[in-house]
């Protein structure tokens, strides 16, 4: 009899190119996304040696992270404007395929591939950005990588690599009407802490990720890397099947069906076992906004912004006297007394269509706070079309959000969307570290509908009582 | 790549966990193609004033910390984004070792592709460096080989390192060449799944 294995066990096995003791395994992997900041230097070390892409047709490019989302062919800044010609050149000499500006299929990275079908389940992904654990929403291996591994994936197609501990974070109960995957894995990094998941790979478990939409599980796999964990991922079902179903990379007809069978096998085992198992009750989330300079330093919406004293250790205890330092705050301040100067709808974390649809059910009708200023930025030139086509573009425009073209934008402002400096932002990305989002910006990390509300009322409110109005 | 085997210099503080890549190198300076010239923009939101003038309560800026080439900080040590222009600035600005208590994973293994030595020590060791480090003549000594580190006054630790990441850094060898060795492997894998 075959010993049980977790998902992640069977995907890894699968991939194994070459074992041997005293090595990390030599990995295979299915597909390399790439994108314009991490790949230069990579495809400059390629031409250096006089070495190919090994496998072009596993490639796939697009640029993102400093694309302008108004006027986007007018690129200002010189220096971003050549690592935008500079991908165009690599990926023509070196053949790879590559969705720029002018493509339909362009878009962030990790909206994009899933989007075109390239993402699968049973694949092992890789991408010079961390917020590749995305793409374990589909039951994929997937993870971040520098860009010298950037250079031994397009040279060899593998990667050295140490086989991962595995963890279950089990998500049980079920959530309650304006909470959302964002806050449940702000949460589980609330209560967990912003280092768990190093050295692990995730699976998320349980009803609540059961009953999720594929872009609900992309948010959730999104952030494993704000958990420490270079991947996570999520068990493949028939939302999975469904998703993938007629997508343009996707296999088509017969294949897919097979396709299906197959990916079926994907699951953990009865009896595997993880090397570590932890828990959250999904009915006590609340939705959840960050209040400091990492993503761990959360409250729930009725809660209160917290005193240095309460945290255990003195090196905690001084992280947050900085990180209150630097957001402005006040310990004992309510979270619904936070008023917002900027809110960001956009990121790879939430600028699906699903996410539009959920800020959009609270806007609509509403004007944006005078003193506000609101941007919606659609995760891929895709969602974009398709929240203009369902009205959804129009209802953000009429509330006066600025409406944009896609990328990364002010989740990490390469471009010229930023934050300026003591002002704060009500945004739905990832990361709320010191100047992400601009030099001395502050920076909430909260769900679509919670931004959404920040815009309408220029401060924090619980979600939950609009969502009473807007159901009833 | 530089091999890494025995390296003696100067140890600087940066006592604080969580010190992520956005500060190590912000984003603004990620524009480039080049590998090289990170140096200046190291930790640059907090190393410089808005003025441009050096922030003289950054940890680096201190003078008796000038010319270090180990550098010790707290916990988690290179969280979030997966830029290898963090330690390519790190490496740049002339730091051989980076010692903390942890390491985020990518950060961690961008290191050992730069000849920049990540060093998990145990948190109390880590503490005491921290402590030592507030001198201007503090030093310690790395031995890759026999992984230890030590100072003239009697500290002494060890840690560990994959054998086969070790192996690459003493030899200072190119990964890629290696893994080519590999390639029949690599191909009969291409093979068998087609």
């Amino acid at each position: 009899m075959v010993a049980p294995k977790t998902i992640i066990e069977k995907i890894w096995d699968e991939h194994v190119v070459y074992r041997e003791d005293g090595k990390p395994d030599l990995l295979y992997i299915d597909l390399h996304l790439v994108h314009e900041v991490t790949s230069p230097q990579a495809f400059e070390g390629l031409r250096q040696k006089g070495r190919k892409v090994r496998r072009p047709d596993l490639t796939f490019a697009t640029m993102d992270h400093n694309v302008p989302t108004i006027n986007r062919f007018v690129v200002e800044d010189e220096v971003a404007k050549n690592q935008m010609t500079a991908l165009e050149r690599n990926c023509r000499e070196f053949g790879v395929p590559l969705a720029d500006l002018n493509s339909p299929e362009q878009g962030i990275v990790h909206v994009i591939g899933p989007e075109l079908g390239l993402t699968q389940p049973g694949k092992t992904i890789v991408c010079g950005d961390s917020h590749t654990s995305t793409h374990g929403a589909f039951g994929a291996l997937a993870f971040g990588i520098g860009t010298s591994e950037v250079e031994h994936v397009l040279a060899t197609q593998t990667l050295w690599q140490h086989r991962p501990k595995t963890m279950q974070v089990n998500v049980t109960g079920s959530l309650t009407p304006g909470v959302s995957a964002k806050d449940v894995i702000l949460a589980i990094i609330g209560k967990f802490g912003v280092d768990f998941g190093t050295g692990y790979v995730l699976e998320f478990t349980g009803d609540v990720i059961r009953r999720m939409s594929m872009e609900e599980r992309m948010t959730i796999c999104n952030m494993s890397i704000e958990a420490g964990a270079r991947a996570g991922l999520i068990a493949p079902d028939d939302v999975t099947f469904a998703y993938l179903r007629g997508r343009t990379y996707a296999p088509k007809g017969e294949a897919f069906e097979q396709a299906i069978e197959k990916w079926k096998q994907l699951r953990t085992d009865e009896g595997a076992v993880y090397d570590r198992v932890v828990h959250i009750d999904g009915s006590e989330i609340a939705p959840t906004v960050t209040w400091g300079t990492t993503p761990a330093m959360s409250s729930p919406i009725d809660g209160t912004i917290p005193y240095p004293e309460q945290f255990a250790t003195e090196t905690e205890q001084k992280a947050v006297q900085l990180a209150l330092e630097y957001m402005g705050l006040k310990p004992g301040t309510k979270m619904t007394d936070i008023a917002v100067q900027h809110v960001f709808i956009g990121s790879c974390t939430n600028s699906r269509i699903s996410d539009l649809r959920e800020a959009a059910q609270i806007v609509k009708g509403k004007k944006v706070a005078p003193g506000v200023r609101a941007l919606v930025v659609p995760g891929s030139q895709q969602v974009k079309k398709q929240a203009e086509e369902e009205g959804i573009a129009q209802i953000f425009i009429d509330a006066g959000f600025e409406w944009r073209d896609s990328g990364c934008s002010m989740c990490l402002g390469m471009n010229p969307d930023t934050v300026p400096a003591g002002e704060h932002c009500a945004s739905t990305s990832n990361r709320n570290f010191e100047g992400r989002q601009g030099k001395g910006a502050r920076t909430h990390l909260v769900s679509p509908a919670m931004a959404a509300a920040a815009a309408i009322y220029g401060h924090f409110v619980d979600v939950r009582t609009l969502y009473q109005e807007v159901v009833r | 790549m530089e091999p890494f085997v025995v390296h003696k210099g100067k140890v600087a503080g940066l006592d604080r966990a969580n010190v992520d890549t956005d500060q190590i190198i912000p984003k603004q300076f990620l524009k480039r193609i080049e590998r090289t010239g990170f140096g200046r923009f190291l930790f640059y939101d907090w190393r410089y004033l808005p003025d441009g003038t050096p922030n003289p309560h950054f940890e680096l800026n201190r003078p008796e910390n000038e010319g270090a080439t180990i550098l010790v900080a707290n916990e988690n040590f290179g969280c979030g984004s997966s830029r290898e222009h963090a330690p390519w600035a790190l490496a740049d600005y002339g730091f051989r070792a980076v010692i903390a208590p942890s390491f985020a994973d990518i950060f961690y293994n961008n290191c050992l592709k730069n000849s920049l030595l990540p060093i998990k020590l145990p948190k109390e060791d880590v503490a005491y460096l921290l402590k030592q480090a507030e001198r201007s003549d503090y030093e310690l000594t790395i031995s890759l080989e026999q992984q230890v580190i030590f100072d003239d006054e009697g500290f002494t630790s060890s840690f560990d390192i994959d054998p086969y990441r070790k192996q690459l850094l003493l030899k200072g060898w190119d990964e890629i060449d290696l893994t080519f060795v590999y390639e029949p492997y690599i191909i009969a894998y291409e093979k068998a799944r087609s």
